[in-house]
């Protein structure tokens, strides 16, 4: 699992915050998504699938095991 | 035969109108007139309205020939000085961006001891008092207008004047000329109060924003007073009309009502919130937007020109994506929910709102156990006149 951000989309809802704490963040002073981890595991698929869906400026992409989106 | 306009009176006061929820279930998606003789197509269901909210091609531009104003009102929005509301890209990011670091969830969460201090001294004065209350004077207004107050740093003392405003703006019976006016008034006041703070600032949003952004020109004083208005209109009456219709809500449901007595599980009251959010979803005249281009919704062809509505208290009922549908159901997660919108304008204060319900509803179930109607609930008074659903009161005892 591949996540990309396209964060100059980002509206800081914070979906991605409540659904993936591990792996998403907000910027402290710009409020902007911020990917603590690139490549998280399979344990917080389900999360970060939640966190790419709920996004309302859809910022997340996720893609598969080979990179492909 | 005269039409039937949209929205639709309800039948129950706890659903949305069951003419909106049966044409989700047909085929066909309509054009409905509206009160001022536009023909708006009505989305329904959860993906079309979810791409209704976020497609670029559809402008929140109240002030486009053919927009969908949802009433006279709401003409008003264009008449003072443009909202983060009504605007589009790039301009509304632009301008967001600008906001942003204040809003986040780690912010929110911050605000969650001021949040619980005032609720306990609502409910405090209340149990000090007789065993009757009015939860929205009482408990709802005050904190949602004390927490929005200090957090932009506006004189609570003032807060009868903010409500009364709020409310002229969002009536939907009253004018454009008296919204405009109540607008133009509150505009004003918060100019010079913005005014009065870039001489001596202070550690507050209006505060921070004028030494971010309108002393180094990103943001003139006009647009943070207009931004200041928003957030303190919206800010307090959908709160309000949330922990009014929400404990009204639980009422019904006392084993649900009990259960947030019962465990201390931060996550089952987050659950409960985003459930009452989608259950509710107070923002009850559908949100509307109009066609920059020709767009595909679904199988329908929406042309360049024509208007939409989103019906996002239908929408949030669609068991395509909710399987409680119709019913409350705290237990199946509701996330995803577009009680606060969808796409770029999705509610800026989300996180700050969650945070006051999450606080409101678990106090007083913990301190008010014994709360119940102090009148039969035929008596109730909802908001079915306000842009915003809720209750014009809600006499308890307990």
């Amino acid at each position: 699992m591949k996540i990309t951000l396209e964060p100059e989309r980002c509206v800081g809802a914070g979906h991605c915050v409540l659904s993936a704490p591990e792996v998403f963040d907000q910027d402290e002073s710009d409020g902007v998504v911020v990917l603590l981890d690139t490549e998280p595991g399979a344990a917080l698929a389900d999360a970060v699938h939640e966190a790419a869906d709920l996004c309302p400026a859809r910022a997340i992409l996720v893609g598969g095991e080979d990179g492909t989106p | 035969m005269t039409e039937v306009l949209y929205p639709m009176a309800r039948q129950c006061p706890f659903a949305p109108p069951e003419e909106v929820t049966r044409l989700r279930d047909e085929p066909e998606v309509p054009r409905v007139p509206i009160w001022n003789g536009v023909r708006p197509w009505l989305f329904t269901r959860y993906e079309d309205a979810r791409l209704v909210l976020s497609d670029p091609r559809f402008s929140a531009d109240k002030s486009r020939p053919g927009y969908p104003l949802s009433s006279a009102v709401a003409a008003a929005e264009t008449a003072v000085e443009p909202t983060l509301l009504i605007m589009d890209n790039p301009e509304h990011d632009a301008l967001r961006r600008l906001v942003l670091g204040e809003f986040t969830v780690r912010r929110a969460e911050s605000w969650r001891p001021a949040v619980r201090s005032v609720v306990a001294g609502c409910l405090d004065r209340m149990l000090d008092g007789p065993r009757r209350a009015d939860l929205v004077t009482d408990l709802a207004l005050p904190v949602a207008l004390s927490v929005i107050c200090e957090f932009l740093g506006v004189p609570l003392a003032d807060r009868e004047l903010f409500r009364s405003l709020t409310h002229t703006m969002n009536a939907v019976a009253g004018t454009t000329g008296t919204a405009a006016a109540a607008r133009q008034e509150l505009q004003d006041y918060l100019e010079s109060l913005v005014a009065a703070r870039e001489k001596d600032p202070g550690d507050d949003f209006i505060g921070r924003m004028v030494v971010r952004h309108v002393g180094t020109g990103a943001m003139s004083r006009r647009t943070l007073s207009a931004m200041a208005l928003l957030l303190l209109t919206a800010g307090h009456d959908t709160t309000a009309n949330m922990v009014s219709l929400g404990i009204l809500t639980l009422l019904r449901y006392p084993g649900r009502f009990a259960a947030l007595r019962g465990h201390e599980d931060p996550r089952q009251l987050a659950d409960t919130v985003e459930e009452l959010l989608r259950h509710l979803t107070i923002v009850q005249r559908g949100i509307r937007r109009i066609a920059t281009e020709d767009v595909e919704v679904g199988d329908r062809l929406v042309k360049a020109g024509q208007g939409v509505i989103a019906a996002i208290n239908v929408a949030n009922r669609d068991p395509s994506r909710f399987p409680s549908g119709e019913d409350f159901d705290p237990d199946v997660r509701a996330h995803g929910h577009l009680a606060f919108g969808y796409g770029p304008h999705q509610c800026l204060g989300q996180s700050l709102a969650k945070v006051e319900l999450q606080e409101t509803y678990h106090a007083v179930a913990h301190r008010l156990p014994e709360l119940r109607l102090a009148v039969p609930v035929e008596e109730i008074r909802f908001k079915s006149d306000m842009a915003v659903y809720g209750v014009h009161e809600l006499p308890v005892t307990w």
